[in-house]
């Protein structure tokens, strides 16, 4: 959609010509993880979208932040070997997805402030910890992404949770469609809609961990669910919808990242600037020409 | 009738919520093949008794026997008809799945066999609906969208109908229509409806129980003006308007 002028014809083909560069390793495997990455996202954004869960999974996004920092302490203050961002911000995130379930089905407290509380408290101990921890953590790259930040094992952790992804919604597809679509339905079908609901709220955090590394921690929910509502808006049925989503995913991210380095800007907000203005121009679109109801 | 066998028998039932009593000294049979209006004011506890009949709630005292057993063991063979106005219509979903959810449960996994497919697609020909089964849920009328989930609870293979309001936002053509449906499906199951909306009442229905708070039991014909202003006492003027209701009358507790 960029390739308009001329102009920009020669900066596609400069970005092209970047990714082949060997000196510049990441932006391929920016390009690569990202590719992979959203066929995770499109498929946990849909099911987010449809059960209606963006906040929730917004909440585990920001409290991320908590296990980040604390990961980098641990790593680098106090020595311990094992610890790193990335398994700190996978504990934190399988960690929320447990108080968010169980708030759920046995809380007395409203949820929505649960979430809020969840939200800020963890992005405020992630800082905290960030502060204790000398040298070069800079929080601006966790908190609107880095595509420096992505190495080779990104790709292969990309790699692993795209398999957990596909094989859990593939096999569970019926019973997460009739978790998303009529919950108390489901559970009188004999569907235990508590654990389905558990499971979603983890790949959900699992996702949006790798959500951060390409957008971070403020503009993941946008990218997890913008794909996702505008293939909503065209399709017949859930498959579809993911299918769409994933492509969608894809072409914002591809793009994204090629006018990014054309015009030498952060990719973050590049690709959630792009995400917004199509996922408007969509919605501008379907106010003239509905297409909601297929046939 | 009352020879027959009971399917949903209730005894000296009672449920609070909060400490609030909702339902109290609640005993109600339902036989075989019978159909059953549950009508009374919003907040009379209509919808308790509803959801303590399909084990969504369980009673505080008394007992609740769905053929024989808790009704959390006989949830499958109840099949439940919820409100469609409470379905995000921007939810793309065919008719085709709204349908085989009914047919859930079977399997670990969720898998549907050709047979559930099979049963799925006569339930939507039952309700002639069998052409639509490849659109958007959300694309059909209220009617249309209502009858969908009389199929899925159908193809649940249920013995019980139990539906929720189903004529609240609904046309007068619809409902009409709904009711020429459903007079013939009692022929096979036991219906069970609940509204707030007095006025259809009596065409259909061989009894009609009337919840506030406690539960009275009267056979149509009994179903006079005196009785229904006995049974709502003041709050009469709450549910007295027009058989066509605004939105805000349709808050459920």
């Amino acid at each position: 959609m960029i390739i308009t002028a001329p102009w920009r014809i020669i900066r596609m083909t400069e970005f092209l010509d970047a990714l082949a560069d060997p000196h510049l390793p990441f932006l391929r495997y920016a390009l690569i993880a990202g590719i992979l990455a959203s066929i995770s996202f499109g498929i946990i954004g849909t099911l987010v979208v449809v059960r209606r869960i963006s906040s929730i999974a917004g909440a585990i996004a920001h409290c991320v932040l908590g296990g980040i920092g604390a990961g980098l302490y641990l790593e680098q203050v106090v020595g311990v070997g094992w610890a790193s961002p990335v398994q700190g911000a996978i504990i934190v995130a399988l960690g929320a997805a447990v108080i968010l379930t169980l708030i759920k089905h046995f809380g007395s407290q409203r949820e929505d402030t649960v979430i809020g509380a969840l939200w800020a408290v963890g992005m405020a101990v992630g800082l905290l910890f960030m502060a204790r921890t000398p040298g070069y953590t800079d929080p601006m790259s966790y908190l609107f992404g880095n595509i420096l930040l992505l190495s080779k094992s990104d790709v292969y952790l990309v790699l692993l949770l795209d398999l957990l992804v596909v094989t859990v919604v593939v096999l569970f597809y019926n019973k997460l469609l009739a978790l998303c679509f009529d919950e108390e339905y489901a559970f009188l079908r004999g569907v235990p809609t508590g654990w389905y609901y558990f499971v979603l709220l983890c790949l959900t955090a699992l996702t949006v961990v790798l959500l951060i590394r390409v957008v971070g921690v403020v503009m993941v929910i946008a990218l997890l669910t913008l794909p996702a509502a505008i293939a909503g808006n065209v399709a017949a049925g859930i498959k579809q919808m993911m299918l769409l989503a994933i492509l969608i995913c894809m072409a914002f991210i591809t793009i994204g990242l090629g006018i990014s380095y054309n015009l030498d800007l952060p990719s973050g907000p590049v690709i959630i600037v792009l995400s917004g203005i199509v996922y408007l121009l969509v919605l501008g679109v379907l106010q003239i020409v509905p297409v909601r109801s297929s046939r | 009738m009352d020879q027959k066998k009971p399917v949903i028998s209730i005894r000296d039932l009672c449920f609070s919520y909060d400490g609030r009593a909702i339902l109290e000294d609640v005993f109600l049979t339902i036989y075989r093949k019978d159909s059953v209006c549950i009508v009374g004011p919003n907040g009379g506890g209509k919808s308790t008794l509803v959801k303590l009949i399909i084990g969504l709630l369980s009673p505080v005292q008394g007992e609740i026997k769905v053929f024989g057993k808790t009704p959390q063991l006989s949830r499958l063979k109840v099949g439940y008809v919820p409100q469609y106005v409470n379905y995000d219509p921007l939810f793309p979903i065919t008719v085709r799945d709204v349908v085989r959810m009914g047919r859930l449960g079977g399997s670990i996994l969720g898998h549907y066999s050709r047979e559930d497919n099979r049963i799925a697609l006569e339930a939507l020909e039952e309700m002639g609906l069998a052409n639509h089964s490849s659109r958007r849920f959300s694309s059909l009328s209220g009617g249309q969208r209502q009858r969908v989930l009389i199929a899925r609870a159908l193809a649940s293979g249920g013995d019980i109908l139990i539906l929720d309001e189903p004529t609240a936002n609904i046309d007068p053509y619809a409902e009409e229509h709904l009711f020429e449906i459903l007079s013939d499906l009692n022929k096979r199951f036991t219906i069970l409806l609940v509204t707030h909306d007095v006025g259809f009442a009596s065409h259909f229905f061989k009894r009609v129980v009337c919840v506030n708070k406690r539960v009275v039991i009267h056979p149509t014909s009994a179903l006079t003006g005196e009785l229904i202003s006995e049974m709502y006492g003041p709050d009469l003027h709450l549910i007295r308007h027009d058989h066509h209701c605004s939105l805000e009358d349709h808050t459920h507790d």
